[in-house]
């Protein structure tokens, strides 16, 4: 959700049950418009926050002139001083990928991981137990980009591909009328496409290219893993991620109101094909 | 008529640019083609025209002269001269005569003048009429749906041209009509034209043609959408001007597309539009009667009364709290929800009432209210859930009297655990849930030992719709009400807290046996109670208790023992129990969970993770910061106390955590088809020295034929 809009962003997002105290919101709204200026940010969002067993992390995300450009990634324990997080790696995804359990709300805390290793010694293999330190810091950027590619949405037509490349968004969004509003289908994973290349001619010939440059929600594996609510009598529609539970999409129809905000443990909801 | 306008206008302009242009001018023209129709027609006519000088010279070979120059000019120009408003009249007006009689009885000084003119023509025009029909029939639509919009921005699309423009198409006209009404014309006609063919005397010059070509082009409607880009353009620059927008000239091809989406949009909306917003009109109206409640009741005593013993909680002051926390429903949401529970409260007898938390669904979330009847009001419902029960029972016997004797299971289902009183353990409170405030408030059935345990195997979204049924693995007893129940069951024993020292026991000392074999189960306020220290409960989980009791393995809160039962009802049975207990020593074992008000200090870890995190809400300001508790278990309960009140609330799935992901439990072991015994066990032959000894052996002890056999089997066995 944009930084600027907070207040009304959590009223919209506050189905849910999470929101923020009055103290986390005001400080958010004075740290995120120093830290627009001191990383000369297009516009920060405020992305959410992790709770952890001690403190919870509060995450933001700096968007560049080219909103589909990487975003840049900043986390807060006490909402007023920022830093900023490496961009995430495929190592850093195997690698954290091994922890379970909750985050602690450290970011220095080092996860134990026992693996067991092949050893090479002449012609002997052994196999040996090395036990592996995961800081809990590389564990957040990891899975703040697991989030991001997996559930980030924006609505159809909020941002436009000029013919030149760039990005922008889309001054002349209007929001999406109640019917469409309604569709997985009008709706878009905020991130670079991935499958949008993989659809064959016939598919792609009713797309507009202004508009249709991303991949919908539509064909998310698996099938299901959304929950679109009418909320408000029809005033306000909510999705919710079924597979990263804590994750709020909300939009009012026909108007220019949408974000998402995640408040959740950081953890995936693997079980997801037992529940539907 | 909305056409009026426009056209209103254009007489002005008319009259502006041919001053003097006599009026009946066209009610002679129309008079043309329908002359001899009627006499009453003619007869009207005659007076009005009579009343007009007809003193001018007759014009002919001036506007003759000037004809043959762009003919391909004067027809488009005609066609664009009418804008929308001339061509919206058109079809109603075109051949039928008597409908064209219906408009010169109108008095034809008003706005009918200019409409009667292409009425007038069109039969003459083959071809015009087609071109002009088309166009006017898309004019037509768009002019329909747009509106006044369309109208006034017809009128400043022509700020510059429109004076002129209008009086030289006018005067075009007059020049192809004068072509071919030549003949009828009588010298009326001629003589009428001369003022204005004045005007058009001026040889044009080239860039007049120039500029006429161009806009010639522009107004080419496209073949494919009937657009043409005059009125485009003209249309953008309008929105462009109107709107204001900063950097215009970056965002044109938007605005362009806009306007083109506009024509299609708008056609839809006469009709969808209300059906689409219609339930949300529904649920306003619905709500409308939350907020009208208390003005339908009225009387003041009956208020008095209220205030005076109420069952309704203060939710906004909770909520306010659990805002601190960073917790809970928007401040609106709370309000109306507020409002629902007033409404549950009025219309049931509740003794005691409370907000438990929301449930998350797939397509609608649950607003849960957790509520105490009144002593004595809600016993109906209870006995009529045991029948089903009964009948299984029926059934079994039946299945006996078959005459081919079936082979019997011997599996025995195992003793059905009752469920509890109501007023006890898990049924201690009646649950009420509402997928929206202002919906009706449906109340939960009780829940049943096997609903829990089973509840606690399989792991569910919740989809908003009380009677969807469960399917899982194992299966579930009910639908989703029964789950929904059950959850609610779970989470409250789990989560449920108050601080120390608020409840105490209370001091009924009559029961004291009962009490002491399964918990005391029964508490009240602590009127003594004098507050926690808020940091003391930050700091120290043991100044935090249950106070719901623990629901055991066996699904209870109080120990049931399905043994004693199963003696009363039949003495087979219990044999058949009684080799069941040798396999399952378990079962007989009493199950004991910690009794109430245990501190939530000793509640299990969950794999290293404590099932609880305190918080002060703020750290910026301690001095009036409340204390916070999460819990881990149950992600999304949580509770918050300021040292002398305390409130616990949920908002979540309704799901429990748990670090690893959900295996769902293996099938039961195959049970035995038959008992195995040495009857039918398979055994060695014996060996030739076996049945030599054997023989030998009968030979010798021919009387002791029995425990030979035994000692044989015996040896048998151990082969």
């Amino acid at each position: 959700m944009d930084a600027e809009s907070l207040l009304l962003a959590l009223e919209l997002a506050s189905g849910s049950g999470q929101g923020l105290s009055p103290d986390r919101r005001a400080s958010l709204l004075t740290s995120l418009m120093l830290v627009k200026r001191d990383y000369r940010f297009d516009r920060v969002l405020f992305w959410g926050r992790i709770l952890g067993l001690v403190a919870d992390y509060y995450i933001a995300q700096g968007v560049s002139e080219d909103q589909l450009a990487p975003r840049k990634t900043l986390y807060s324990l006490n909402c007023m001083e920022w830093s900023l997080l490496p961009p995430a790696t495929k190592e850093m995804e195997t690698q954290t990928s091994v922890v379970k359990g909750r985050f602690m709300g450290d970011p220095s805390h080092e996860y134990e991981h026992t693996e067991l290793q092949k050893v090479n010694e002449g012609e002997k293999v052994f196999e040996e137990e090395v036990v592996v330190q995961i800081k809990e810091e590389t564990r957040l950027v990891s899975v703040i980009d697991q989030i991001d590619k997996a559930v980030a949405v924006i609505p159809r037509g909020a941002l436009f591909k000029t013919p030149f490349g760039p990005i922008n968004v889309n001054r002349t969004f209007e929001g999406l009328s109640l019917s469409e509003a309604k569709k997985l289908s009008s709706y878009f994973h905020f991130r670079e496409p991935v499958e949008l290349k993989n659809k064959t001619l016939l598919e792609k010939a009713e797309l507009d290219p202004s508009l249709d440059f991303m991949d919908s929600l539509e064909h998310d594996i698996p099938k299901g893993s959304w929950s679109v609510q009418m909320e408000r009598g029809n005033a306000l529609v909510v999705l919710r991620s079924l597979l990263w539970p804590g994750l709020t999409f909300y939009h009012a129809p026909r108007t220019k109101n949408y974000g998402y905000i995640y408040v959740g443990t950081g953890e995936k909801n693997l079980d997801l094909p037992f529940m539907l | 008529m909305e056409d009026s306008i426009p056209v209103n206008q254009k007489i002005k302009h008319q009259e502006l640019g041919e001053t003097g242009r006599p009026w009946e001018e066209t009610v002679t023209t129309s008079q043309a083609p329908e002359l001899g129709l009627s006499e009453a027609l003619e007869l009207e006519q005659g007076p009005e025209t009579g009343l007009q000088p007809r003193s001018s010279p007759p014009t002919m070979p001036l506007s003759g002269a000037r004809t043959p120059d762009r003919p391909v000019d004067d027809l488009v120009g005609l066609r664009a001269s009418f804008p929308s408003s001339a061509f919206q009249e058109l079809p109603s007006t075109l051949s039928p005569l008597a409908l064209a009689r219906q408009d010169f009885m109108a008095p034809w000084q008003s706005d009918k003048t200019t409409s009667v003119i292409p009425e007038a023509e069109t039969p003459h025009f083959g071809h015009l009429e087609q071109l002009s029909d088309k166009g006017g029939s898309t004019l037509h639509q768009t002019c329909q749906s747009k509106g006044n919009t369309f109208h006034q921005s017809q009128q400043t699309k022509y700020p510059l041209y429109e004076l002129r423009d209008v009086s030289d198409h006018t005067s075009k006209q007059k020049e192809l009509r004068f072509d071919i009404f030549q003949e009828d014309d009588s010298d009326s006609n001629c003589h009428l034209d001369q003022p204005e063919s004045g005007a058009s005397q001026v040889a044009p010059s080239m860039l007049e043609i120039a500029i006429q070509n161009t806009k010639a082009y522009l107004l080419k409607t496209s073949s494919k959408s009937g657009l043409n880009l005059y009125d485009h353009l003209s249309e953008m620059l309008t929105k462009v001007l109107d709107k204001r927008p900063e950097n215009a000239v970056d965002i044109i091809e938007n605005i362009s597309q806009d306007v083109k989406m506009e024509h299609f949009s708008k056609k839809l909306d006469t009709l969808q539009n209300e059906n689409e917003m219609l339930p949300t009109y529904e649920m306003a109206e619905k709500q409308k009667t939350l907020f009208l409640q208390g003005n339908v009741e009225g009387a003041d005593q009956e208020l008095e009364d209220e205030i005076a013993e109420h069952a309704l909680p203060n939710i906004m002051e909770s909520a306010f709290y659990f805002e601190q926390a960073g917790v809970g429903l928007g401040t609106d949401e709370t309000y109306r929800i507020f409002l629902a529970l007033k409404q549950l409260t009025d219309t049931h007898p509740i003794q005691k009432c409370r907000f438990w938390g929301k449930i998350l669904g797939l397509e609608m979330n649950y607003i849960v209210a957790e509520v105490e009847f009144r002593e004595g009001e809600d016993e109906e419902e209870v006995e009529e859930e045991d029948v089903p029960e009964e009948r299984d029972n029926g059934d079994s016997e039946a299945d006996e009297d078959d005459e081919d004797e079936l082979p019997r299971p011997f599996y025995k289902a195992p003793q059905a655990i009752p469920k509890e009183e109501s007023r006890t353990g898990a049924n201690k409170y009646v649950y009420f849930v509402c997928n929206e405030p202002g919906r009706p408030w449906v109340k939960l059935p009780a829940v049943t030992p096997a609903q829990i345990v089973i509840a606690r195997k399989i792991k569910k979204f919740f989809t908003g719709r009380l009677d969807t049924p469960i399917i899982s693995y194992p299966p579930f007893p009910g639908n989703e009400s029964n789950y929904l129940r059950a959850q609610i069951a779970r989470i409250s024993a789990g989560t449920h807290v108050s601080p120390l020292g608020f409840y105490h026991f209370g001091e009924e000392e009559g029961e004291e046996e009962e009490e002491i074999e399964s918990g005391r189960d029964s508490f009240e306020e602590n009127p003594d109670f004098e507050g926690i220290q808020v940091i003391d409960l930050v700091e120290s989980l043991s100044n935090w208790v249950h106070h719901v009791q623990h629901i055991l393995p066996q699904g209870r809160c109080n120990w049931f023992n399905p043994i004693q039962k199963s003696e009363e009802e039949e003495e087979e049975e219990d044999e058949e129990k009684e080799d069941e207990k040798g396999e399952e020593p378990d079962d007989t074992e009493q199950e004991v969970g910690p009794p109430l008000l245990t501190p939530i200090s000793e509640d299990l870890e969950i794999q290293n993770t404590s099932p609880w995190t305190t918080r002060l809400s703020s750290n910026l300001i301690p001095q009036y910061a409340i204390a916070v508790l999460r819990s881990n278990l149950w992600p999304g309960a949580y509770a918050f106390s300021n040292g002398k009140k305390f409130e616990n609330f949920y908002i979540g799935w309704g799901h429990k955590y748990s670090p690893d992901s959900y295996t769902p439990p293996v099938p039961p072991p195959v049970y035995q088809e038959y008992p195995s015994g040495p009857e039918i066990t398979e055994m060695d032959d014996p060996t030739v020295e076996e049945e030599q000894a054997f023989r030998a052996a009968q030979e010798a002890v021919q009387e002791e034929n029995e425990e030979t056999e035994e000692e044989e089997d015996e040896e048998d066995d151990y082969d």
